[in-house]
């Protein structure tokens, strides 16, 4: 069981406000996934969770019952840290059986769970090292596994993979998604990478400057985007968003259109442009497009390789739609 | 100093500097060594003559040599109790946060700056003495008989008056160990369920061994040299309760003028220091180790 609901959860630092009154419900068993610029008070909010900080206002409970007052380590919450946090004196065993034996559980049903852990993780063969001589993704590994063993009601992850190397960083996502897929134990994530959101998540939390802009599954998020910024948050490349008379056209102060509803021809289209940087990933090719008129470049995606080049001229349709609106307040129209 | 041709430059442009370090120790430790096989004492000058290694049996069987060597363990181990103990207490409290944290950092470091000459006498008249002294009037106060500090207990007094000094040394060092210590592994350690004092005992306090092994190091080598603290206060008395190695080989050299012996004396310390150097580094020395 693992359900976590916020009730009007406020935190200030002094006469700062970093978190506004918010309501959210994470329900048992589910991947959330919270995600925002940096600074946008999604790590706060996690260890208000944690119980790392003390809330300002509201309520969180845990299970239905009021956690607001409760101490960290009796919430049954396990919390995975961006420094991953391990204590460096330690050898890999001995972290893992940290928090078991602060509880005083008995050394055999340790060993159990350290050597389950150690299995699931691929860390069986590092168990008597220390972490200074564990590469960055054991590291990560062994914080996981300090967390597992305790056999908590939920994950907590603090932008874990940010000290990762890209590679690394692919296939540790794969990696804690099956845990996720396996455990069905809840889990709260906190990135500002918003690949990451898409890729794990059930349900994204979309925050900005400690306000939820959007709750929903990454596919809703990326359909429907209820305003501007999250439609520009969400989505890589980022979609274009477009302002001024285009945007009149269809009775919208902003109108947002990704890059792979946008269609290319050579010789006739809505707007007329000039390729400028191209990105080719194989796959897929990103033009970066000069629309005469418009503020940015417009960022257009063609399947598998195309014949363009820097300063040809291409006429672009955009896929109405798929078009996004948005009105002077930037929420959506629907 | 990739090629042979710089680095034996660099061998060059260092020597100066090696051999008058390495002059500044040789020469007074060959003189020190040649007058302790000497018969040599400053009343009768011109009369030296070679004696072998009867200087060294009269040192080493004085009765007063048992005392110092006692004395000196005593001393060195009873301040670096003192000091590691209230210096991780000390430290520990200077880490949190409170009004006027800048001011009394920096009260808490100024023993340090004053001299050991200084210091003692400070103690010695102003705080222990039976008749005029603080304590004194803090035990009339209560109605209690005035000790006299560095006549019933002088060894203690002392061993109270260095730790004082070298407190602000600990102190100091093991508050910026506590600065380096990464928050988050406190955290995760509280969410793994450790009270305070587990925490302190698994988390803070191997994190400063590294710490608490320089300040054992560091105060060691200067702790077996203490000598104004001594001749200020209780000039080794009463009796040798109070002398240490280094003040009997003062008053063995100054005050009974035998150089030969004092120069013995002198030999036996070094050794004894460098045997004590061997055992810190081998028992502690691997904390240092990355």
């Amino acid at each position: 069981m693992g359900r976590i609901t916020l009730d009007k959860v406020s935190k200030a630092f002094g006469d700062v406000e970093v978190i506004p009154p918010l309501d959210l419900t994470i329900e048992d068993g589910e991947f959330v996934v919270f995600v925002g610029p940096s600074g946008c008070g999604k790590s706060t909010l996690l260890r208000l969770i944690a119980g790392l900080e003390d809330v300002s206002g509201g309520e969180i409970r845990i299970n239905g019952q009021d956690a607001t007052q409760t101490p960290p380590a009796k919430r049954g919450l396990a919390m995975v840290f961006q420094s991953y946090a391990l204590y460096p004196h330690m050898s890999v065993r001995k972290n893992i059986a940290f928090p078991m034996r602060m509880a005083s559980m008995p050394k055999d049903e340790q060993d159990r769970r350290i050597e389950a852990a150690a299995k699931a993780l691929n860390l069986t063969d590092y168990l008597d090292r220390r972490p200074g001589q564990l590469s960055g993704g054991q590291r990560q590994r062994v914080a996981i596994g300090r967390a597992i063993v305790r056999e908590p009601d939920a994950f907590l992850f603090d932008e874990p993979l940010s000290n990762l190397d890209a590679a690394l960083r692919v296939g540790m996502r794969l990696e804690i998604s099956e845990l996720h897929k396996r455990l069905t134990t809840t889990m709260v994530y906190v990135t500002h990478d918003q690949v990451e959101a898409m890729t794990m998540a059930d349900k994204i939390v979309v925050l900005q400057a400690g306000r939820i802009e959007q709750v929903g599954s990454p596919m809703e998020l990326y359909r429907t985007p209820r305003n501007v910024f999250v439609a520009g948050f969400i989505g890589s490349p980022k979609m274009n968003l477009l302002t001024g008379l285009e945007a009149e056209k269809h009775s919208a102060t902003t109108i947002g259109i990704r890059p792979e509803h946008i269609a290319i021809s050579s010789d006739s289209g809505t707007w007329k442009g000039t390729v400028g940087v191209s990105e080719h990933l194989g796959s897929d090719t990103f033009f970066h497009v000069t629309v005469e008129g418009f503020h940015d470049p417009l960022t257009v995606r063609a399947s598998g390789e195309v014949a363009l080049y820097y300063g040809d001229t291409i006429y672009l349709t955009p896929d109405l739609t798929h078009l996004h609106r948005f009105d002077a307040q930037g929420l959506r129209i629907a | 100093m990739a090629t042979k041709h710089s680095r034996a430059s660099a061998r060059i442009m260092i020597s100066p500097a090696v051999i008058l370090l390495l002059g500044w120790m040789l020469i007074p430790l060959s003189m020190t060594l040649y007058f302790s096989f000497l018969r040599y004492n400053l009343l009768m000058p011109g009369m030296e003559e070679f004696t072998g290694l009867t200087n060294y049996k009269y040192f080493l069987t004085d009765p007063a040599f048992f005392a110092a060597l006692t004395n000196t363990i005593l001393l060195v181990c009873g301040v670096l109790l003192v000091t590691v103990i209230g210096g991780v207490f000390l430290a520990l409290l200077l880490d949190q946060p409170f009004f006027g944290q800048g001011i009394v950092r920096i009260l808490v470091i100024a023993p340090f700056f004053v001299m050991p000459t200084v210091s003692a006498l400070v103690w010695k008249n102003m705080f222990m003495n039976p008749v005029n002294g603080l304590f004194a009037h803090l035990f009339k106060f209560f109605g209690l008989e005035p000790f006299d500090f560095l006549a019933q207990a002088p060894l203690a007094s002392i061993i109270g008056i260095v730790s004082w000094q070298w407190l602000p040394f600990a102190t100091l060092i093991l508050l910026t160990a506590f600065q380096s210590l990464d928050q988050e592994q406190l955290e995760a350690s509280e969410m793994d369920g450790a009270p305070w004092i587990k925490r302190f005992w698994f988390i803070m306090l191997p994190h400063l061994s590294r710490a608490i092994t320089v300040v054992i190091l560091i105060q060691t080598i200067f702790l077996l040299s203490v000598f104004a603290e001594i001749l200020v206060t209780t000039n080794g008395g009463p009796g040798t309760a109070s002398t240490n190695l280094t003040y009997l080989i003062y008053m063995q050299s100054l005050l009974q003028f035998d150089v030969g012996g004092g120069s013995a004396g002198g030999v036996v310390a070094i050794i004894l220091a460098n045997i004590v150097a061997i055992f810190l580094m081998r028992m502690i020395g691997k904390n240092l180790d990355a």
